[in-house]
């Protein structure tokens, strides 16, 4: 009886195991990886010192942040201080938990997948809200504030986003989304909210252009101002892993999943696995180009688009989807 | 099952006490951080109650954004430890007054009603909760049996809306609005004059 439990609760922790170490390795070659295209769009080198063509430079720089001195402000709320990058990077690691890498390579396959993981990104906010409030400083709190206002507004349009999907798939969890797409990836009939998706997920991981929580050339360095060390590798981590974890969300929502570009001879006997890689790193390339590319957005003009652009036009699409399956009776199940 | 009341007394618990800091906490923001624990632990309780729709909207709505829009206002308050406990005598007596009305309109409830039996309830409603996922349940009665409650609740919703709009929306000819339209199509030649100033003359 004992025995058993015990050897179901070490079956859970290996598969949780599976999953953290690549997405954490992940995260190491992602922040390589945007420095290295950073820099081929700016025409320079990047990093290239560590390791063969610098590949080692990430582990490098952890290495070098987790022996600083972890400063605790004298005038911060120690116990928040501490909590709020611990409960950043749990919120992103928890939420793998869901994520079908290939058919059943899942640990956990509960019914309202979506809804969890839309649960867990509008948990994000905590994190940050917390930082800079016990950070007793003006810049994290000035982050603060605008992240918690970005966040909620952003996240308004992706839920009726997903609800345009969800009325195309007729179930919450995220093995039937991505088997509804086998005929067409809904990237292609749901093309403007993919792009409304995949702009609000750059808003939600508060990455440039709508990177204002930690706007260095305003706000020092936003919400993480205080932090040093092991609690900003958390944060630094936590940003990253987050981004994949959009990036995996687009790719289930909008872009097939595991589903092979076309089944036909050749491409369908690659490994659902490696398909799913190949479409996270593709939509990673997207937001390390969108970096690259655009200058930030104002305040006022990043609370515009998201109530006044994308929540009419979100709200919109969701009429006109369900009233094109129902007219045509469609509607799955 | 042994894991099952185990994770039921853990949730409670970390439940009861996190709402218990609430209303203790010397922090107001600290409060609102217990009642958002709270929450989640409410979610857990339905997870396992196997309502797991109803646990994700919970921390959806309530945490996500209620609670956010919460610690937004609270953090912005100067808080006054000495006036806080003032505060704290001069209600007492109305605090003290709404709880003991809950617990007798609970006691109440307990007395006329009929709670049936909890093993033939299992039975029956996780009979047919396990077929057909808890998702499509809701939405089958939620439009079709409870259509007026749901709408009335819309209404509602709809005019705090309004009247929370009508109530910040002050100074509206003297608030500065961007014409955004305006702004893409504004050309150099708009906005930009180039002068040849002679020296000592100034435009």
């Amino acid at each position: 009886m004992l025995y058993d439990y015990i050897l179901q609760l070490l079956i859970i922790v290996a598969q949780i195991m599976a999953v953290i170490a690549p997405v954490l390795i992940s995260v190491a070659f992602l922040v390589y990886a945007e420095r290295k295209i950073l820099a081929l769009i700016q025409l320079r080198k990047g990093p290239n010192v560590v390791g063969p063509f610098g590949l080692l430079q990430s582990f490098a720089d952890a290495l070098k942040l987790i022996t600083k001195e972890n400063i605790l402000p004298s005038g911060s709320n120690k116990i928040v201080f501490l909590l709020a990058p611990i409960i950043t990077m749990v919120l992103s690691l928890a939420a793998w938990a869901v994520i079908p890498f290939a058919p059943g390579w899942v640990i956990s396959d509960i019914n309202v997948g979506i809804m969890y993981l839309f649960a867990i990104s509008s948990l994000g906010v905590y994190g940050i809200i917390m930082a800079g409030w016990a950070s007793n400083s003006k810049y994290p709190f000035l982050g603060a504030l605008r992240s918690a206002a970005q966040m909620v507004s952003y996240e308004v349009s992706i839920g009726f986003v997903i609800i345009t999907v969800l009325l195309c798939v007729g179930s919450l969890n995220l093995t039937k989304i991505v088997e509804a797409q086998q005929t067409v990836w809904f990237a292609i009939p749901l093309l403007p909210m993919f792009i409304i998706f995949f702009i609000s997920a750059l808003a939600e991981t508060n990455r440039l252009p709508f990177d204002l929580p930690e706007d260095e050339s305003t706000l020092v360095a936003g919400f993480f101002t205080e932090y040093s060390s092991a609690s900003f590798v958390l944060f630094f981590l936590a940003e990253y892993a987050s981004m994949i974890l959009m990036s995996a969300m687009t790719v289930i929502l909008f872009l097939g999943g595991w589903l092979p570009l076309f089944d036909i001879y050749p491409l369908n006997i690659i490994p659902g696995v490696i398909w799913f890689t190949i479409k996270i790193m593709f939509v990673l390339f997207l937001f390390i180009w969108v970096r690259g590319t655009f200058p930030r957005y104002r305040y006022d003009q990043l609370m515009r688009l998201g109530w006044k652009v994308f929540l009419p036009l979100s709200l919109f699409w969701v009429v006109i989807t369900a009233g094109f399956l129902v007219t045509f009776d469609i509607v799955p199940n | 099952m042994i894991i099952y009341s185990l994770t039921f007394y853990l949730f409670s618990t970390v439940a009861i006490f996190s709402a218990l800091m609430v209303i203790s906490a010397k922090n107001p923001v600290h409060s609102v951080l217990f009642l958002i624990l709270s929450f989640v632990n409410a979610a857990g309780l339905f997870v396992l109650l196997g309502a797991e729709f109803l646990a994700m909207i919970l921390v959806v709505v309530y945490v996500g954004a209620v609670a956010v829009l919460f610690l937004f206002v609270v953090m912005m308050l100067d808080i006054n430890f000495v006036k806080l406990r003032e505060g704290f005598l001069q209600y007492l007596p109305f605090g003290l007054l709404l709880g003991i009305v809950l617990i007798i309109e609970l006691g109440i409830l307990f007395l006329t009603k009929n709670f049936p039996d909890t093993s033939s309830f299992k039975e029956d409603y996780f009979s047919n909760f396990s077929n057909v996922e808890n998702t499509k349940l809701i939405g089958s009665v939620l439009y079709t049996k409870y259509f007026f409650l749901f709408q009335v609740s819309g209404i509602i919703l709809l005019v705090a809306m309004i009247g929370s709009i009508t109530l910040t929306l002050r100074n509206k000819d003297r608030s500065k609005k961007q014409v955004i339209s305006e702004q893409n199509t504004i050309k150099a030649s708009k906005s930009i004059i180039k002068k040849q100033i002679n020296l000592g003359e100034g435009i």
